[in-house]
């Protein structure tokens, strides 16, 4: 049943200009989002009581961080299928997230780094939540440079993909670091579900930053995962048609 | 809004640097990540372009060399 509902997607000219159709929306949703939500963030929303305004760095912290693994468990989740089913589209869009999640994980640890500073007095501490946060940097990058170091993609696509199934052990021990050992990185706050331990004008201006984030990984996902298809599929009829015409349509 | 002048908001409640320091690296990454995004899109397109171009130029001169040698071939006979 699931595969009569994929199999129009499992073909990449119709996933290329599906990607197409939903990139300029994503991005102009996640460009409206985010110019509300950062502005919300930065002018509107109140300074916490205990650390004042460094709590802006929230705004961009959490999407981010939450997001570094979101996007870790769809890059692993696409190379499970591409290992297990060997869609080469999975393969396709499995490299198209990995450079997306290692610049959310960077960010994450440096806004962390820069709330640590004043907030701890350090900027850096080696304890389970930000180690194991360091270690999904190193994984995502391990992952690039396996996609990257073969000439056979299908090849990249197999050993990149089992570094990225491997390197899954790490999220729950990212989510729960900061209940199984004693650290400085705080608790959950937004994704403790049904009891809220943050107030409503905080929580408001997260929800729309880490929604025009999402959109925005969204929409780079689309475009690097449209670079991927025609880098792959490059000798078929329909790229070289594609590309004639467009190349007709710009000369024009 | 939370801030009396330009310079409060700048200064954020003496926080401004590690706050501006966040907000600047994360969108200057992200500025990277979508330029380089877009540009290697842009390269992959010029790539397959100029091979297809290349082929092109080798199909005409291998039809050009095969016309001259029947050519050649006719006028000998």
């Amino acid at each position: 049943m699931m595969w009569k509902w994929l199999h129009p997607y499992a073909n990449p000219e119709t996933s290329y200009h599906f990607a197409g159709k939903i990139l300029p929306w994503c991005t102009r949703l996640a460009f409206a989002f985010l110019t509300i939500g950062i502005t919300w963030a930065l002018l509107f929303a109140p300074a916490d009581y205990q650390q004042g305004d460094t709590f802006r760095i929230f705004y961009l912290h959490v999407p981010a961080a939450m997001l570094s693994m979101g996007i870790y468990l769809g890059m692993a989740i696409a190379a499970l299928s591409s290992l297990v089913w060997q869609l080469k589209l999975a393969d396709a869009s499995a490299a198209a997230m990995a450079p997306i999640g290692a610049t959310f994980t960077f960010i994450a640890l440096v806004t962390g780094a820069a709330w640590g500073k004043p907030m701890w007095g350090t900027w850096w501490i080696w304890d389970a939540r930000l180690t194991s946060e360091l270690i999904l940097l190193f994984l995502y990058l391990g992952v690039i440079a396996l996609h990257n170091a073969f000439e056979d993609k299908s090849l990249a696509g197999k050993a990149a993909g089992i570094l990225a199934l491997v390197g899954v052990i790490n999220l729950p021990i990212i989510k729960y670091s900061v209940e199984w050992w004693n650290t400085l990185h705080q608790g959950a706050t937004v994704s403790k579900l049904g009891q809220p331990s943050m107030s409503a004008d905080m929580f408001w201006p997260f929800l729309v930053c880490f929604i025009g984030f999402s959109f925005l990984v969204t929409a780079l996902i689309c475009l690097r995962f449209r670079s991927e298809v025609l880098q792959r599929n490059s000798m078929r009829p329909w790229v070289r048609s594609l590309i004639t015409n467009e190349e007709k349509a710009h000369a024009v | 809004m939370q801030f009396d002048s330009f310079s409060a908001f700048i200064d954020m409640g003496g926080y401004g640097f590690y706050v501006w320091l966040s907000y600047g690296v994360s969108v200057a990454a992200l500025a990277l990540l979508i330029f380089t995004s877009i540009s290697s899109h842009k390269k992959i397109k010029q790539q397959i372009l100029q091979r297809q171009k290349r082929e092109e130029k080798l199909r005409q001169a291998a039809k050009l060399q095969q016309a001259q040698t029947r050519a050649e071939i006719s006028s000998h006979s």
